[in-house]
């Protein structure tokens, strides 16, 4: 502040500035960014409704007991209150709950497929100064009724269309099966505590780890070992991926990849792989995923811009089973991606490989 | 059909070579081994500059802390990193993936107490409690929880063997290569909790997107490091 010269420094100290703090992990935005994330959203929105899917939005507060429903670590607020009249309440962790909540309350009796868009504010638990956000901006679409592979088709589709409208020209998107290595242990003869702790390994990304579990497992044979460790490693190209997969050989993996193929032949056929690679390691998070799930980069940024899948089970815990799939972008993530490409670009060390 | 192209990611990043973060410290001396062993030249980085950045055989390799290197993988600042288990035990909730145990630089995670001194199990069970100082509070926290005992623990950042001596801690939780600091603190090792190594770790989108290149990384590594 000398910088300034003694006049104005003392000047400034009479101005008495008081601070009032908010939580760590929210933020407050001020006009420059507003104004792009608006453009943002309505780029996204204009995607959405061009494609039939409807604009909705639900409580930012839902009762715990319903998001619970979704079963797996999904439905879990990380902010749980009570309210005047001691009933336990959530802030969402995300919309696809809500959104499962109000398709089975409010279209009982709707024609399928359902078609709902959001864009909308959610909540999940963080560590303090890791720069994350506990408040985070969220668009995507949920397609109900719709089962697979065309369900997954459209989704894709509607994710490669949005990415494609925010100019995301490099983004890609990781396609996966929830269940494949699942199956795989199954068709190798792991289960119980073995499964489990493999499962484990590869959910924390621990590659080591799942090294040294998979050489606990007795009474797999060698192949057997490095069919669990070499199956996880395959992504990219998706035939690649595909040649890769079948060069393992093996009935295991043929029928464990089978679902994963032909949901990739079915987009082919739709025309819908441009961004597409297949990825036979990718787990979400979220436990109520169970067939294709998707997971979306670009390159300019190190963290994940959002993801999706099938969840096909989720409805039925709302009462009104059918089949499901949807895709969240998280909408600060995608405006970073859209500077840095713009940064990256005005560098000329950018563009397509 | 997408035609196929070199085994792995269609579009990579394309702006530049891989970032690889490299651990300053103990583990400084056979990192640089190893990538003179898979054919990159570190002879710039052993010469005593002071630059942080150097450009080496196709890689960019940064060098910081240890501890820094999840900060920095987990972000995409870096690409891949080297680093301990026991850094990554210590801040278990980076999204890094952890694709290769690198074999060197073995040293283990321990508890230990004054030779001879029996304060830890009285500690225990007269106020029903250790106090233990480290400068790894979660993995000492958990051992201890996991364990089905409860401990004070005592975040201290430099020598933690001088915590017992003068009277902060009952024991530390620490790393232990030789022993030999320990010995000359008249501390003695209790339990063992875990060994350490280190660790090749990637970022998430890198592995993802810049697939083909790390995965030849890792290929040129493993036979170095499996010797």
């Amino acid at each position: 502040m000398a910088i300034l010269g003694p006049g104005i420094d003392e000047a400034l100290s009479k101005v008495a500035r008081v601070i009032h703090p908010i939580p760590p992990g929210t933020r407050d935005i001020l006009p420059d960014e507003m104004r792009e994330l608006n453009a943002l959203q309505a780029t996204l929105a204009e995607v959405f409704a061009a494609r039939g899917y409807g604009q909705v939005a639900t409580p930012t507060l839902e009762y715990d007991e319903v998001l619970q429903r979704a079963g797996g670590r999904g439905g879990i607020g990380a902010y749980r209150f009570f309210d005047e009249r001691g009933e336990l309440l959530a802030l969402r962790s995300d919309m696809t709950v809500p959104i499962a909540r109000l398709a089975a309350s409010r279209y009982a009796e709707a024609d399928l497929p359902l078609r709902f868009s959001y864009i909308g504010n959610a909540y999940r638990a963080v560590r303090p100064q890791r720069a994350q956000m506990r408040q985070f901006m969220h668009a995507g679409v949920e397609l109900l009724g719709a089962g697979a592979p065309d369900g997954t088709v459209e989704m894709v589709d509607v994710l490669s269309a949005s990415l494609d409208a925010v100019g995301l020209d490099r983004a890609v998107i990781g396609m996966g099966d929830a269940d494949l290595y699942n199956q795989l242990l199954a068709e190798l003869g792991v289960g119980g505590e073995d499964r489990e702790r493999v499962l484990d390994q590869l959910a924390a990304h621990n590659l080591v780890g799942l090294e040294m579990e998979v050489e606990r497992i007795v009474g797999l044979d060698a192949s057997g070992r490095e069919t669990l460790l070499r199956v996880p490693a395959l992504r990219g190209d998706a035939q690649s991926v595909i040649d890769r997969a079948h060069d393992l050989g093996g009935g295991a993996v043929e029928r464990a990849i089978q679902r994963l193929c032909g949901t990739y032949d079915a987009l082919e056929e739709r025309g819908v792989t441009g961004r597409v690679q297949l990825d036979l390691g990718l787990l979400r998070d979220l436990g109520y995923y169970t067939g294709a799930i998707l997971e979306v980069y670009d390159p300019a940024l190190g963290h994940i811009l959002g993801g999706g899948g099938r969840y096909d089970e989720l409805l039925g815990n709302f009462g009104r089973a059918m089949p499901a799939c949807g895709f969240g972008l998280y909408l600060e993530r995608v405006h970073l991606a859209q500077m840095e490409e713009e940064r990256l670009e005005g560098d000329g060390s950018g563009g397509g490989a | 059909m997408i035609p196929p192209t070199i085994e792995g990611a269609v579009r990579t990043r394309g702006d530049g070579p891989l970032k690889l973060a490299l651990p300053r410290g103990a583990l400084w001396e056979p990192t640089l081994d190893v990538l003179d062993a898979v054919g990159v030249d570190t002879a710039e980085m052993r010469g005593g500059s002071r630059s942080l950045i150097f450009e080496s055989d196709g890689l960019t390799l940064v060098t910081m802390r240890p501890s820094d290197v999840p900060t920095y993988v987990e972000a995409g600042a870096a690409d891949l990193g080297i680093t301990g288990k026991d850094v990554l035990l210590e801040q278990p909730d980076r999204v890094v993936y952890e694709i290769l145990d690198l074999r060197y630089g073995a040293c283990r995670m321990v508890l230990a107490g004054r030779r001879g001194d029996a304060s830890l199990g009285e500690s225990e069970r007269r106020l029903g409690a250790m106090r233990i100082a480290t400068k790894y509070p979660r993995i000492a926290e958990r051992h201890f929880e996991e364990t089905g005992r409860q401990a004070e623990v005592i975040d201290v950042k430099g020598s933690v063997e001088l915590a017992p001596i003068a009277g902060l801690a009952d024991g530390i939780v620490d790393l232990v290569a030789t022993g030999r600091t320990l010995e000359e603190n008249g501390l003695e090792v209790r339990e063992e909790i875990v060994d350490c190594t280190a660790r090749l770790v990637v970022n998430q989108v890198s592995h993802k997107l810049r697939a083909a290149e790390v995965d030849d990384l890792v290929e040129r590594l493993r036979p170095v490091v499996r010797g």
